[in-house]
């Protein structure tokens, strides 16, 4: 079997599973975000009232207030207050308010994603887990919902595609040019209802954070899951951080994949999602001189203490380009911590870099918002349209190091030409 | 049972969350939210929409975000059926959670134009333009989604649990 047929049979007590075999499985960690507050109105809907709303396990529930923080409305100020009041009326155990920063890079850093678990989140990038070699992914918040009060959900167990990335990536390419790479030559539903194993000696060699932008992309592959195997970076990372014990699955040797696509490291250059689709890649370099009016490093694709540092080492004895916006924002309190101790804050601000505060809003259009015909390349998952802004905004999809490259010059650019 | 007739609405490929149901405005109550659908393709498109309208779309319709607004909102303007040629995951089970009939039919985009009338054989698997005579088909829902979607999505569930647990 592979890791997720593994993972979704030992939770749904089978020996084993099958590819389009529907289970029923029991749920190991749920997660909530800021639409929590959505579970007070299907509550109403269904005429349910909150004391008979019964957590299955206050234990493996996760709520956090992460999208809209700080709130920018009367109306999102409103929604918060109603997630508090519900979370303390049903109980909610572990409930992180606005403080410790995005959903996922918080699940990440309190262990409460881990090695083998089966998570749902009521987030598209709930698949960041994967690189904890748990299954993770994404639902909406009716089925959430259901999850909170019976502990189970059915699943169709997927096909999984295998990608083996080999060789030694070059300088300043990065796991975010190998996903992009991997939505533009195969295209934005090449996993579309499959789980995807990450594998391969560059994957071995990157770090955890590298992984983790994988894993969080991987649902932009329309994936169901972005699997990657524990090894000992893995597990360091855990031991470090919990005395908790966990048991890392790995898939069989017989395993059976749906397909098989073999990437050379060596060959890849830093890459660029054009407007408006992630699968709409080019090579930096052949959209060199696009003039931009912001740069962003931020989201639960970004914002980690390596992004962090790249940028900062880059930016040491330069400056942002002048007229251009470049915001980073750590992705957690925890990460915002590491980076002042590592003297990284100082030098983002030293260069012109604004620092947000830990929260989704830079890639969702509730801070930094575009106006009509302004341009940006970001750090983060997504460049719909619309989505930091204006529809007749731009987003461009880059690497931490294309993006702060592209700050300084004022106009897209390939890192290997400020280096 | 079951032929369902009505109005074809054209969409492309990759039609995201985000131009379902833009994600500055996901914070309004769902009578404000129906006034911003598809509003990235147009800004009015709300008011062109009719209860019975069937949306045709193309390839990773819904892609992004797990919003499940953006399936909220599209059933509460009358629209039941999505025929596309594939659907992404998370848009996929809103659709079972929330009621609304996904139709993932290989080569129906093709086959219409906005406007068009649009009839669907959903025991038989097969999507007609009446107009031009043309068809597609599609394998019918089956196993738990199924048995979801006839219940009326999953609210019934959560309400009889709940209240059986109570």
């Amino acid at each position: 079997m592979t890791i997720v047929e593994k993972i979704l049979a030992r939770a749904s007590g089978n020996t084993s599973v099958a590819p389009h075999q529907y289970v029923t499985a029991r749920i190991d960690v749920a997660m909530m975000p800021e639409n929590f507050r959505l579970v007070k109105t299907i509550l109403d809907k269904a005429g349910i009232k909150e004391e008979e709303f019964k957590i299955w396990d206050p234990d493996k529930l996760f709520v956090l207030l992460d999208h809209r923080v700080p709130p920018f409305s009367v109306e999102t100020a409103e929604n918060q207050k109603i997630s508090r009041q519900l979370a303390s009326k049903i109980g909610v155990k572990n409930f992180y308010d606005v403080f410790p920063g995005v959903c996922h890079q918080v699940m990440i850093d309190k262990i409460h994603a881990y090695p083998g678990a089966l998570i749902v989140g009521a987030d598209s990038h709930t698949t960041t887990y994967g690189a904890m070699n748990a299954a993770a992914t994404g639902i909406g918040a009716s089925e959430m919902v259901y999850v909170i009060l019976t502990g189970e959900l059915w699943f169709r167990v997927p096909e999984t595609i295998k990608f083996v990335v080999d060789g030694e990536l070059p300088d300043h390419v990065s796991s975010k040019d190998i996903i992009l790479y991997v939505a533009g030559k195969y295209g934005t539903d090449v996993a579309q209802y499959k789980a995807i194993e990450w594998t391969g000696t560059a994957v071995d060699e990157m770090s955890l954070d590298a992984r983790l932008t994988m894993g969080n992309m991987s649902v932009e592959l329309g994936a169901k899951f972005g699997l990657f195997k524990a090894d000992e970076k893995t597990m360091d990372f855990v031991v470090s951080r919990t005395d908790k014990k966990f048991e890392p699955v790995e898939p069989d040797a017989d395993a059976r994949y749906a397909e098989t696509h073999t990437i050379k490291a060596a060959d890849l250059e830093p890459q660029l999602a054009l407007p408006h689709s992630v699968g709409n890649v080019k090579s930096a370099a052949d959209a060199k001189g696009i003039k931009i009016d912001q740069a962003v490093i931020a989201s639960c694709c970004h914002g980690r203490i390596e992004d962090l540092q790249i940028a900062a080492d880059m930016l040491t004895g330069k400056k942002v380009f002048p007229g251009v916006r470049f915001y980073v924002a750590p992705a957690s309190y925890d990460v915002y911590r590491e980076a002042i101790d590592q003297g990284l804050i100082g030098k983002l601000i030293d260069a012109g870099v604004m620092i947000g505060n830990p929260s989704c809003g830079f890639c969702t259009g509730f801070q930094g918002v575009l106006t009509k015909g302004e341009k940006c390349i970001a750090a983060v998952p997504r460049n719909f349209k619309g989505r930091m802004g204006s529809p007749d905004a731009e987003i461009y999809l880059a690497s931490a190091a294309t993006v702060t490259a592209s700050a300084i010059k004022g106009e897209i650019t390939d890192p290997r030409e400020v280096m | 049972m079951a032929t369902v007739n009505g109005r074809v609405r054209k969409f492309e490929d990759n039609i995201d969350t985000d131009t379902i149901t833009p994600g500055n405005i996901l914070h309004l109550p769902m009578e404000e939210l129906k006034q911003h659908v598809f509003s990235p393709v147009s800004a009015d498109y709300y008011k062109t929409i009719q209860p019975g309208d069937i949306i045709v779309a193309g390839h990773n319709f819904g892609c992004g975000s797990s919003r499940e607004q953006a399936t909220a909102v599209v059933k509460e303007l009358g629209i039941a059926y999505i025929v596309c040629e594939s659907m992404a995951r998370i848009y996929f089970r809103n659709c079972i959670a929330l009621g609304v009939y996904p139709i993932m039919s290989p080569g129906a985009s093709g086959i219409f134009s906005e406007g068009d009338p649009i009839s669907i054989d959903l025991d038989g698997g097969k999507v007609v333009n009446p107009k031009t005579k043309e068809s597609t088909q599609f394998e019918p829902l089956s196993g738990t989604p199924k048995e979801i979607l006839d219940s009326g999505g999953i609210l019934p569930l959560i309400k009889k649990i709940a209240k059986a647990s109570a």
